[in-house]
């Protein structure tokens, strides 16, 4: 089955992160990317810009509204999507919690329901 | 001289750090400013000693100027520290500091690692506290340890002290009726510096290990408590798990603890860890950690024996399971049955695990399928194996139950990997 695995976390203050704790960031990420990699389970992997770079749109009202910021404002926001595909949600479960984000967010498990592949919608399985 | 007194201070932070800080936050169990004033005495240690020498009794001599600097800070409302370095140094530091007796410095880092550990002190927070109020480890240091970001960790080490201090945990030792209760805490917390749940994933960004921190720890427990089993337990347990690190991977793949090298196991640290077990079992009880220790070192024998005695062993995890039955001493414990009894009675024993969680409990289905492989029952092995890699994030490991799979019906005597090996 394919799972999206939603990276939530707060989003830090830029000045209050130091460059080298960036880095060490960014290495864990890269490993963990690379273990998921080396599983053969990875499918796509994402990691967003800081959730004040977004904008946000709605035809709603009938006419375009453009919002800077957030669809909506949380503690938490979306900061990362990792796709993966594995037999069942333990093992979904058992490489979220190696996630580095799971240290200091949370990582949401999401089953994928269809798509879009080679022109046309696919079940997700 | 410099480096001479640089060195001297530095040598002094490893071994004397936790003692001033003991004593310095015993007086009003502010953590905190313990560490300011401590920090502020050493600053000064460096500024004052490459000129004047390193003076005799040097952590007597930092204890005053912390002491000191506690006090004029106190004094000071609006706490006017900030300059006050060089002035506060010159006359804080009485000429009588070279008198003083240097034993007379009281070990009071046994109320401390209690109060690290207290009930009322968050669980996950107790080892970092450890490290940083006994061995002066700095936030970032400990973040790393723990994959957090330093911030991160920062602000829950300053969250626990100042519960600490707002909460008046007692700089204290328990009483004998206290001791059995509050022990535990304390003993989890420094076997939680030598197992720190380290993301598995292969090649994860580097990460200090803390395992030498743990045993220093764990020994330095042993010291200040030394007719405590558990205490000398953890000791062992520690010293035997540090003595087989070397021989737990070959190349790039994982090595189960009884298909391991004897021949690279640590054998001082195997002697040290018998004799830490050997003083345990004299005190008798039959604690957790001692029957984690006996078990290791029940292990350890093959290096002598040249074999395993798995009859001993399931008597060991039988008693382990009295007194912690965790989900992996019972998925060890069929696991030692299977060897003992045959598959299909190691197969029954971990069918009678009744918990939920053991579904997915990457050692359970590893032990499954390694017990339906010596069964003969191939093709359920084969599910059992699937099931097992999907739940192994530790490439290493993987690639060990990717070899046992790719074996199976061959010879039907792969070995299976013991959940904490």
């Amino acid at each position: 089955m394919r799972y999206a695995l939603l990276l939530h976390y707060p989003q830090p203050a830029v000045p209050t992160v130091r460059p080298e704790e960036i880095e060490a960031g960014k290495a864990a990420f890269h490993a963990y990317a690379k273990a998921l990699d080396d599983a053969g389970v990875l499918r796509s992997a994402e990691v967003l810009q800081q959730v004040a770079k977004a904008t946000s749109l709605s035809l709603k009202q009938g006419t375009p509204q453009v919002q800077d910021g957030p669809f909506a404002e949380t503690k938490e926001a979306l900061a990362g999507i990792f796709m993966i595909e594995v037999p069942d949600l333990d093992a979904a479960l058992a490489w979220a919690e190696q996630c580095p984000a799971a240290r200091w967010g949370t990582v949401e498990i999401r089953p994928s329901a269809v798509r879009f592949v080679d022109g046309t919608w696919t079940g997700a399985t | 001289m410099t480096r001479d007194a640089a060195a001297e201070a530095e040598q002094l932070a490893r071994v004397a750090y936790g003692r001033l800080l003991a004593i310095l936050a015993a007086r009003d169990g502010d953590i905190e400013a313990a560490e300011d004033s401590l920090a502020d005495a050493f600053a000064q240690a460096l500024s004052s000693w490459p000129g004047a020498g390193v003076p005799r009794n040097p952590a007597a001599w930092l204890l005053t100027v912390a002491r000191h600097r506690r006090h004029d800070v106190r004094r000071s409302a609006v706490h006017r520290l900030t300059d006050s370095l060089d002035e506060a140094g010159a006359s804080a530091v009485p000429a009588l500091v070279d008198e003083l007796d240097p034993d007379a410095i009281p070990d009071r880092r046994l109320a401390l690692l209690f109060v690290c550990a207290h009930p009322a002190i968050d669980p996950a927070i107790r080892t970092p506290l450890m490290l940083q109020a006994v061995l002066g480890f700095d936030a970032e240091r400990i973040g790393r340890a723990f994959a957090v970001p330093e911030a991160t960790m920062a602000q829950r080490l300053v969250r626990a002290k100042r519960r600490i201090r707002d909460a008046g945990i007692p700089f204290a030792v328990p009483d004998r009726s206290q001791m059995p209760a509050r022990l535990g805490p304390v003993l989890e917390a420094i076997y939680g510096a030598y197992a720190i749940d380290f993301p598995l994933v292969a090649g994860a960004a580097p990460r200090d290990s803390l395992a030498d921190e743990a045993h220093y720890l764990a020994v330095t427990l042993t010291e200040l408590l030394p007719e405590e089993p558990e205490a000398l337990g953890l000791a062992g347990l520690i010293s035997f798990s540090l003595a087989r690190e070397p021989a737990r991977r070959t190349g790039a793949e994982f090595v189960p603890l009884d298909e391991q090298d004897p021949g690279r196991w640590d054998p001082e640290l195997v002697a040290l860890g018998e004799r830490y077990l050997r003083r345990a079992r004299a005190l008798g009880g039959m604690g957790r950690f001692q029957i984690e220790a006996a078990i290791q070192s029940a292990h350890c024998d093959r290096a002598t024996s040249g074999q395993t005695d798995w009859r001993a062993l399931r008597t060991l995890y039988a008693g382990l399971l009295s007194v912690a039955p965790t989900l992996g001493a019972r998925v060890a414990y069929a696991a030692t049955t299977g060897r003992v009894e045959g598959a299909e009675a190691g197969l029954a024993a971990l069918e009678a695990i009744g918990d939920q969680a053991v579904q997915r409990f990457q050692p359970a289905w590893a032990t499954r399928a390694h017990l339906l492989g010596e069964a003969g029952r191939t093709e359920e092995a084969a599910r059992a194996y699937e099931r097992a890699i999907s739940l192994t994030t530790d490439a290493a490991a993987r690639r060990y139950l990717e070899r046992k799979r790719s074996r199976l019906g061959r010879s039907g005597h792969a070995r299976e990997a013991e959940p904490g090996a």
